[in-house]
């Protein structure tokens, strides 16, 4: 992964902790180095310590000890209305009792700007967000949809060059959703800020940004692109969050140019890629995506290692077929293969072989 | 879909026309609901609405005059009062068979109570007039009559007579005066037919003949009433209250004859009748207007400082964590553990000048000993111990709506670069007024109609017109005057409601959610 | 079986005792509500003569209701709603007038319904001209009088002895307390701005004379607190709130004698007021033979002289003052303690029923308008 160098840095996190009962850390050693107009999102099991980060940086929760850098000044004790941070909240958090425009001209206002500038800025913020017929209405008449492209005009109007997102897109349905995760990305990539995008959703997460920090227990577990952070998790806990994944036990035999052996619980030895697995003796656990998996021989590249399977389940899903099989001893072995002409439909407990390719098969820590 | 719009009205499955079936489910449906809040809508009534139109229809209510003094009601009408002289005789005769009657009903002196409020001394003049009446010399009547026919004598002959309705037709007054007495006596259990016959009817039988009555019955056709000498009963009347010479008793018995009377409410607003219409009191008895105003104004003083002292506390309970807000709750809701006397009293102790503040000021040097502060038996004292005692009307629906304010709306006003102040003030503060609005209609609905505490620390210039009423219906029974005030309190109440509804909007009144 | 002739007789008996006990008492309710005023005078009618009767009376049992304060108002209201559910009540005599006129109270013989006197004297003869109404049968005298802190005399000074040293503020600073009405406030207002005793009324009539007492008490207006209910006056006298307060004289004896506060008595012109009993019109036969026979026990010489050692109020019966002893409790005399006492009654008034019942309205209108100045 390469390095962000600290002069390109607008967003710094570093070794910043975050206690609320002064036991236990809900965020341990946090170093997080951001440029200029990335879009970056958090991504978490709940309670992983990724909205407490936000929080740190938007000012509503202080750092227990370490240095949050904005521009490359420490903003740990700048309170948050002046921080210049843009804030879209889970709920939206439109003030009820203002119109829309009113709601937009808010930030506006207290930054004690013109009537008419005011209003043009109004006037634009809403059109960006093809609102702009709803400025006299109160939130309670809009739909989430609306709500939620309102809530975005409002942290955008007042141009903040960062723009913090907690969720904003967790009350909609699914196909609002994936629409606006697109109009997000489009008018953040239009107008150059920077973003910093909390979810649990990891679909949004991988589609929308340009890195993903994955926090598990107060820590980033992987920061990387969406593409890397899939394809070569760095440990079994990213493995297992961000897509699906196929996890074999077993214990390291040697490791030897860039190749580990590894003896699965059932005996059988395979090749693998070692990730972060150092040692004979170790114990692993091996990873493998359900599409790098085949069981057409034809399919298979020169150098596949083959296992023994035995189907428990096909489930036809139009582009691809899903199947369950039962391999060296685990039972939730999936393999997702593309719908195509020579590829044979299958029958539980037929016996099959299947076969990847050792790169594609990842050793990782056990835990 | 063209056949039905061409061939009529739809029709139901069982050929009915759809609009009636429909309205007969739904008519169902509207017995079954209102069977359900049937008995909550019969408590309404009974133990609101009805105690309510009672009061209203008190405050207007006369008809004890004309029922108590029905003859003297009628002969007094021509009477004209400002003529500067008494009735003339026969208002008196009128006057003499009511006041026997009423006497025996024991009516007399509440007839007094009634138009002493109006009058003073008219009490007095009721209660001996009535124990005097039984002595006029009207027995001369009775000795005469019976003398010349001694059958008269007889209540059974009366009894009979008075079945005859030949008889009642030619003896009006006699006809009215013995209907009363029968009836007055039917009521105490006694059979009119063996009772001793009164004067009274005597006398309204001679007054009967000597006004022309030319009756045909036998009995009494004979009887000759021109050689009787007649008493003299504005004399008597003169000679057991001298009042009765003086026309202004008369004039206030004709002014409050009517069986509705507007007199309850002017005397509410400090007015009486006058010989022009209403007008205004003596400004010595003038107290009514300037405690309604004292009312409203110390109501909205104790509205607004329930506001100030309500608000943090609500505001605390809706944001501290869970366990410190009960316990915080369970303070605020301690005193209505207490009874409202010990509250009130423990104020008292609080704050008289040899209390626990004044003596803790005088031992901190900022107060004299020989000048220290009364803070009791005043508005301030009133005020102090009203906030306290009203602030949970307050603190609860405050609370309530509080509770629904996310913390995020704050969060946001901030994030958009308000500070503090400004995100309270324009962000949380109006969101929270729906509880203000209810908090303050309940506390300043309470507080007007207030009375145990004003009463015990209002002293003089804190007492509510709720105490005035308080005396009207317990210590002067003046329950006319009473309804009155307390119909024009709810006027106000309901026209303040009215004038808020118009200003801010009842919907922006909310208890929670 | 056994079981079944043991509820037919507990049946029975039961029946018998709901039926008003007429094996016990001929025709009489066997439980009867007395209404009084609470506190220490309702306890001495517990003590002298009710508490005495029911365990003469096996069965019968009698409840109190505190509501003497608001006795008229809520007899008009019960008799307007057609249901007395009190027996007999304590009442003050302007009370008992007004009910007696307006019907709500039954108008009694005395000599038939109460016991006579032990040397033969009849009741009415006994009770003498105390009987202000045909109602009334009368208990106690009581006055309204003053206490005084007597720590709180000046140096030098020697104590309040006349009732115009209250109007005296260069004397004898410091709060006062007044009932808060006009009753007896603007006749001691008059006496002291010069009327003579027996013109008071006279001069009270006129709207001139009314002008004076207000003018008078204009004087002290800014010293007095205003009481409304008995117990302010002894209250505020315990935490020396003020000087000088109107009360009735029982309430002050148990202010110095059993709580011994420095506090003195000052007796001149006190107002005499009687208490005594009415009892509601229209009561059913059952009801009004056991208030009857009550009556006659709790009104006879003894019982009355008893009530006096708990309380100091002279007993209304002229042949119980030769009985009165020492207080039950305190093992003092209590006849110097009495408003009759003829050295607390050198200077007095009676309380003035007649003009009281004409000019309250009038002249509280008055007093009220000038309160609230």
């Amino acid at each position: 992964m390469a390095k962000t160098s600290n002069s390109d840095a607008f967003v710094e996190f570093e070794r910043v902790q975050k206690s609320y009962d002064g036991e236990n850390l809900v965020v341990k050693d946090l170093n997080l180095i951001m440029p200029k107009g990335e879009f970056l999102t958090m991504l978490g099991p709940s309670g992983s310590g990724k909205t407490t980060c936000l929080m740190m940086l938007a000012g509503f929760e202080t750092a227990t000890h370490g240095d949050i850098r904005l521009d490359g000044t420490s903003i740990n004790n700048i309170p948050p209305h002046k921080r210049g941070i843009g804030m879209v909240f889970q709920n939206y958090a439109l003030f009820p009792h203002m119109t829309v425009a009113e709601n937009l001209a808010f930030p506006l206002e207290v930054r004690k700007m013109g009537k008419s500038e005011r209003e043009a800025k109004v006037k634009r913020a809403l059109d960006m967000v093809q609102m702009g017929a709803f400025g006299g209405r109160r939130p309670a008449q809009l739909s989430g949809g609306q709500q939620q492209r309102i809530a975005l005009a409002r942290a955008l109007v007042f141009e903040a060059e960062l723009v913090l997102m907690d969720e904003p897109l967790g009350a909609l349905d699914k196909q609002l959703r994936e629409h606006m995760q697109f109009e997000i990305k489009r008018i953040a990539d239009n107008l150059g800020i920077t973003v910093v995008y909390v979810t649990h959703d990891q679909t949004e997460a991988l589609t929308m940004s340009d890195r993903v920090a994955v926090f598990d227990d107060g820590r980033i577990q992987q920061l990387a692109p969406p593409d890397q952070l899939y394809e070569e998790p760095e440990n079994s806990f990213v493995a297992q969050f961000i897509g699906e994944n196929n996890t074999l036990e077993g214990v390291i035999k040697g490791i030897n140019n860039g190749v580990a052996v590894v003896e699965l619980d059932d005996g059988e030895l395979i090749d693998c890629k070692p990730i972060n697995v150092s040692k004979a003796g170790e114990r692993t656990r091996v990873s493998i995506r359900p599409e790098r998996v085949e069981y057409n021989k034809s399919r298979l590249q020169e150098g596949a290692h083959t296992l023994k399977a035995e189907v428990l389940e096909f489930i036809y899903m139009g582009d691809i077929f899903r199947t369950r099989l039962r391999v060296a001893g685990n039972d939730e072995f999936i393999i997702k293969t593309r719908n195509a002409p020579d590829q044979e439909r299958l029958q539980p407990g037929q016996q099959i072989e299947i076969g990847w390719m050792p790169e594609d098969c990842r050793a990782l820590d056990a835990t | 879909m063209s056949d039905t719009t061409n061939s009529g009205p739809m029709l139901a499955a069982d050929g009915t026309p759809l609009k009636r079936s429909l309205a007969r489910a739904l008519r169902r449906q509207k017995i079954r609901a209102l069977a359900l809040i049937a008995p909550l809508l019969i408590f309404v009534l009974v133990t609101f609405i009805a105690p309510i139109a009672d009061m209203l229809f008190r405050s207007v209510e006369n008809q004890i005059v004309s029922e108590t003094l029905p003859e003297t009601v009628e002969a007094l009408a021509d009477w004209d009062s400002d003529s500067g002289e008494i009735p003339p005789d026969k208002v008196f005769e009128a006057l003499y068979i009511d006041l026997v009657i009423a006497e025996a009903e024991k009516k007399h002196t509440r007839l007094g109570t009634r138009l002493n409020y109006e009058k003073t001394g008219v009490s007095s003049l009721f209660r001996k007039s009535g124990r005097r009446v039984g002595r006029f010399d009207t027995d001369e009547y009775t000795d005469a009559l019976t003398e010349q026919n001694p059958d008269l004598g007889a209540p059974a002959t009366w009894a009979a007579m008075m079945e005859d309705s030949s008889v009642r037709s030619s003896l009006p007054l006699t006809t009215r005066t013995w209907d009363r007495w029968a009836a007055y006596l039917i009521s105490d259990g006694e059979n009119p037919a063996e009772e001793k016959l009164e004067d009274v009817l005597f006398a309204a039988l001679y007054f009967d003949l000597r006004d022309g009555a030319s009756p045909s019955d036998p009995r009494l056709s004979s009887l000759d009433v021109s050689n009787i000498e007649p008493v003299d009963l504005p004399a008597s009347f003169a000679d057991a209250d001298k009042d009765w010479l003086d026309p202004s008793v008369w004039k206030t018995i004709q002014v409050y004859s009517p069986n509705y009377t507007s007199g309850y409410f002017l005397n509410a607003v400090d007015m009486q009748k006058g010989p022009d219409g209403a007008e205004a009191r003596p400004e010595n008895q003038q107290i009514y207007i300037m405690l309604f105003q004292r009312t409203l104004f110390m109501s909205l003083v104790i509205t607004v400082s329930c506001i100030a002292l309500g608000y943090p506390v609500a505001w605390l309970l809706a944001n501290l964590p869970a366990r410190t807000a009960n316990m915080l709750m369970i303070l605020v809701l301690l005193p209505f553990w207490t009874s409202l006397l010990v509250r009130t009293s423990a104020w008292k102790v609080m704050l008289q000048q040899q209390g626990v503040i004044n003596d803790t000021l005088v031992w901190l040097g900022l107060v004299a000993d020989d000048s220290r502060l009364v803070m009791i038996n005043n508005q301030f004292g009133t005020i102090v111990a009203m906030t306290h005692i009203l602030l949970p009307f307050m603190i609860l629906p405050l609370y309530s709506v509080m509770q629904t304010i996310p913390e995020t709306y704050l969060r946001a006003a901030k994030s958009l670069g308000a500070t503090n102040w400004t995100a309270f003030w324009r962000v949380y503060f109006p969101q929270s007024v729906p509880g203000i609005g209810a908090g303050s209609i309940l506390v300043f609905i309470l507080s007007i109609g207030y009375y145990i505490t004003p009463e015990i620390v209002g002293g003089t210039t804190g007492t509510f017109i709720s105490n005035r009423i308080a005396y009207h219906i317990s210590s002067s029974l003046n329950w006319g005057l009473a309804a009155a005030l307390g119909s024009i309190l709810l006027a106000v109440v309901l026209l303040l409601y009215w004038c808020y509804d118009r200003i801010v909007g009842i919907d922006n009144v909310k208890l929670g959610g | 079986m056994k079981l079944h002739k043991t509820l037919l007789a507990s049946t029975a008996l039961t029946v018998a005792a709901a039926t008003g006990a007429h094996a016990a008492g001929h025709g009489m309710a066997d439980s009867m509500t007395l209404v009084s005023w609470g506190g220490a005078y309702q306890a001495s009618q517990q003590n002298a003569y009710v508490a005495p009767y029911l365990e003469m009376n096996d069965g019968v049992s009698a409840a109190w209701d505190e509501s003497s304060a608001e006795a008229v108002a809520k007899l008009r209201a019960m008799n307007e709603a057609g249901n007395v559910t009190w027996d007999l009540v304590d009442v003050v005599a302007a009370d008992a007038i007004r009910l007696c006129d307006e019907g709500l109270a039954m108008e009694i013989d005395h000599d038939e319904v109460l016991a006579a006197a032990p040397d033969g004297t009849s009741a009415s003869d006994d009770f003498g001209d105390l009987i202000v109404s045909d109602c009334f049968i009368p208990q106690i005298v009581y006055s309204t009088t003053f206490g005084y802190r007597t720590d709180l005399v000046p140096e030098g000074v020697a104590p309040p002895s006349k009732i115009c040293d209250v109007f005296d503020l260069e004397t004898y600073p410091g709060k006062r307390a007044l009932e808060k009405r006009p009753i007896n406030n603007m006749e001691w207002a008059l006496l002291c701005d010069g009327v003579a005793k027996e013109d008071v009324y006279d001069v009270l009539e006129t709207p001139e004379g009314q002008e004076k007492a207000l003018a008078k008490l204009d004087t002290i207006k800014d010293s007095v607190i205003w009481w409304s209910a008995g117990a302010d006056t002894p209250q505020l006298l315990a935490d020396g709130e003020i000087f000088i307060g109107s009360t009735y004289n029982g309430r002050l004896f148990s202010v110095i004698e059993e709580q011994g506060q420095p506090v003195g008595m000052m007796w001149d012109a006190q107002v005499f007021d009687l208490d005594g009993w009415i009892v509601p019109a229209g009561l059913p036969d059952d009801r009004k033979a056991r208030v009857m026979d009550f009556l006659k026990f709790a009104t006879d010489t003894q019982r009355l002289a008893d009530q006096a050692k708990y309380i100091s109020y002279g007993p209304a019966r002229g042949s119980s003052a030769s009985l009165v002893g020492q207080h039950a409790d305190l093992g003092i005399d209590m006849a110097p303690h009495m408003p009759t006492d003829p050295k607390n009654a050198a200077n007095t008034f009676l309380y003035n029923y007649e003009f009281w019942a004409d000019y309250r309205d009038d002249i509280d209108a008055k007093f009220q308008a000038w309160l609230a100045k």
